[in-house]
């Protein structure tokens, strides 16, 4: 590095951050500008709340997808949320330090587990379980809602104890000083001193249950058809996008980008929302 | 006088390191009784003792005894929540919680399991006029509590604690984040709570100690050196050291 002197480093470290910035922006740019053209020309409202779905007779109507992906998206918030907020409130305030060091580098690991390998356990696992269990075809919106539930436990737990944890020690303190139990100071100061981290820890979740696609895939049956109950079988916005591009040309391929710009907006969305909520408590302190 | 606390032969361990030894220490019922000495002699660590509150750090070992009106608070089976409502603390910092000005004295309240609106707004109300916060604050209680200047978020803390009604109140330097004219309502509030609650205070500024309290404890290096009445103290101190530490000397 000698070669390069101080300005050089710094200017071929800018020059990968950059590249690293432009090839997500490229990445938006491309598939907007694929998909885009194609939602104006049918026709927004005709593509995001028609339910026909038919790539060989030109109806492309994604609204099962839509309903799809937000059950089994709020399916698996109902899973995960609950569980990881627990899981987090407990390791932070009911476990020594110690046993915290060795449990939370584990919980992480979860994140690196293969999402096909999740799909697997649930493919052989749960959905014979739901058939046996409660009917249906087994593959279906609770297969996929369990399934994400516990793909985003590693997500909301990690980012709601680094929440939990930046909550000053003071204010536990004053607390207990007053009489007030353990657990009362858990539930009554603690935890809602670091509600926006917690917060953001659900919404950080939800994007990423709505944007996982292998899993679901294999776990939640493909069937595009509005869900009644939650033993239906379903295809989310995700898994269409992945089973059909292979074979698609033309229009059903624009449709299938268009698709993409869709799920694009809502992780936007997704995501300046926990943005927001994390800027809330920075101002507040 | 009564004594309200009597603290005797505690030793106190962090670990392999003795912070306090075997110190005694009386604490007389509607009063103030200070305890002075440089940083490090352990005094914030005795007056910890007083409601527990070192239980929570990892580590500690403590024997021997403290009274609270004649019974040991370190005896088996004692309900340390119960406990800390009677033996109320005020800490360094001001430390109210994220909530309203409201929330925050209501809550010693919500804690106890109060929830009649009616008690809780008289009591809140009681206490803010207590701690001379009410005709600052009563059209804003319900602002959030850590928008108030530093001096009010003190008295605030006080307030919150009269709510619970406590018997005794720790202060832990309350004044030391303090400018010169808010220390002054504080300690000009001390010595209105004096006539209805026992205090213990812990303060590394001489004159403070000087001004409010009856008693005081000068400790060193986990040693209680010399007890006696404040002015005493400051006019004839018998031990040397605690000369050598209020004529400036040292620490």
């Amino acid at each position: 590095m000698k070669f390069l002197g101080e300005k050089g480093v710094r200017r071929v470290l800018a020059g990968i951050a950059f590249s690293a910035i432009s090839a997500l922006l490229l990445i938006a740019l491309f598939i907007i500008k694929e998909g885009l053209p194609f939602i104006i020309s049918y026709g927004p409202i005709k593509f995001l709340l028609s339910s026909d779905w038919q790539p060989q007779a030109g109806k492309f109507g994604i609204w099962p997808m839509i309903v799809a992906s937000v059950w089994v998206t709020l399916g698996a918030m109902l899973v995960g949320a609950p569980l990881g907020v627990a899981c987090a409130v407990f390791l932070t305030e009911f476990v020594p330090r110690r046993v915290m060091g060795v449990i939370k580098p584990t919980i992480e690991l979860l994140a690196g587990i293969p999402s096909v390998v999740y799909g697997f356990m649930g493919v052989m696992v749960l959905a014979p379980l739901i058939r046996s269990q409660l009917g249906g075809p087994g593959l279906s919106v609770l297969a996929g809602a369990v399934i994400l539930g516990v793909m985003i436990l590693p997500t909301i737990i990690s980012i709601s104890i680094d929440s939990i944890q930046s909550v000053p020690n003071s204010y536990r303190e004053g607390s207990l000083a007053l009489g007030a139990t353990h657990w009362q100071t858990t539930y009554m100061v603690t935890v809602p001193a670091a509600k926006s981290g917690i917060i953001a820890a659900i919404i950080l979740g939800m994007g990423r249950a709505i944007g996982e696609t292998m899993a679901v895939i294999m776990v939640a049956g493909n069937a595009v058809k509005i869900p009644i109950s939650a033993l239906d079988s379903v295809r989310t916005l995700t898994a269409n996008i992945a089973l059909e591009m292979g074979y698609a040309t033309g229009q059903h391929r624009q449709a299938l980008f268009a698709t993409g710009v869709v799920l694009l907006v809502i992780i936007m969305i997704l995501n300046s929302l926990a943005g927001m909520s994390i800027r809330k408590k920075a101002g507040k302190r | 006088m009564n004594n309200k606390i009597e603290i005797k032969k505690l030793n106190l361990h962090y670990g392999k390191f003795q912070a306090l030894k075997a110190v005694d220490l009386p604490v007389g019922e509607n009063s103030i009784t200070a305890l002075i000495g440089p940083s490090g002699c352990g005094k914030s660590t005795l007056l910890r003792c007083i409601n527990r509150m070192n239980d929570l750090i990892a580590g500690v070992r403590i024997d021997g005894r403290v009274l609270l009106d004649g019974r040991n608070i370190y005896r088996h089976g004692l309900n340390v929540p119960e406990l800390r409502k009677r033996v109320g603390m005020v800490f360094q910092r001001p430390n109210p919680f994220p909530l309203s000005v409201y929330d925050n004295v209501a809550y010693g309240l919500k804690v106890a399991g109060i929830s009649d609106k009616d008690r809780i707004s008289q009591t809140v109300e009681g206490s803010l006029k207590g701690a001379w916060l009410w005709d600052n604050l009563k059209d804003r209680l319900d602002k959030p509590a850590l928008d108030l200047p530093l001096d009010q978020q003190q008295r605030l803390c006080i307030a919150r604690l009269l709510a619970v009604e406590p018997e005794v109140i720790l202060m832990d330097e309350p004044c030391s984040a303090l400018d010169p004219i808010a220390t002054m309502k504080v300690e000009e509030l001390m010595l209105e709570l004096r006539k209805k609650y026992t205090i213990a205070i812990v303060t590394h500024n001489m004159q403070q100690a000087a001004r409010v309290s009856e008693y005081s404890g000068y400790m060193l290096l986990g040693d209680m050196v010399e007890f006696d009445l404040t002015a005493n103290i400051f006019t004839n101190p018998k031990d040397s050291r605690t000369q050598d530490y209020i004529t400036g000397r040292y620490g």
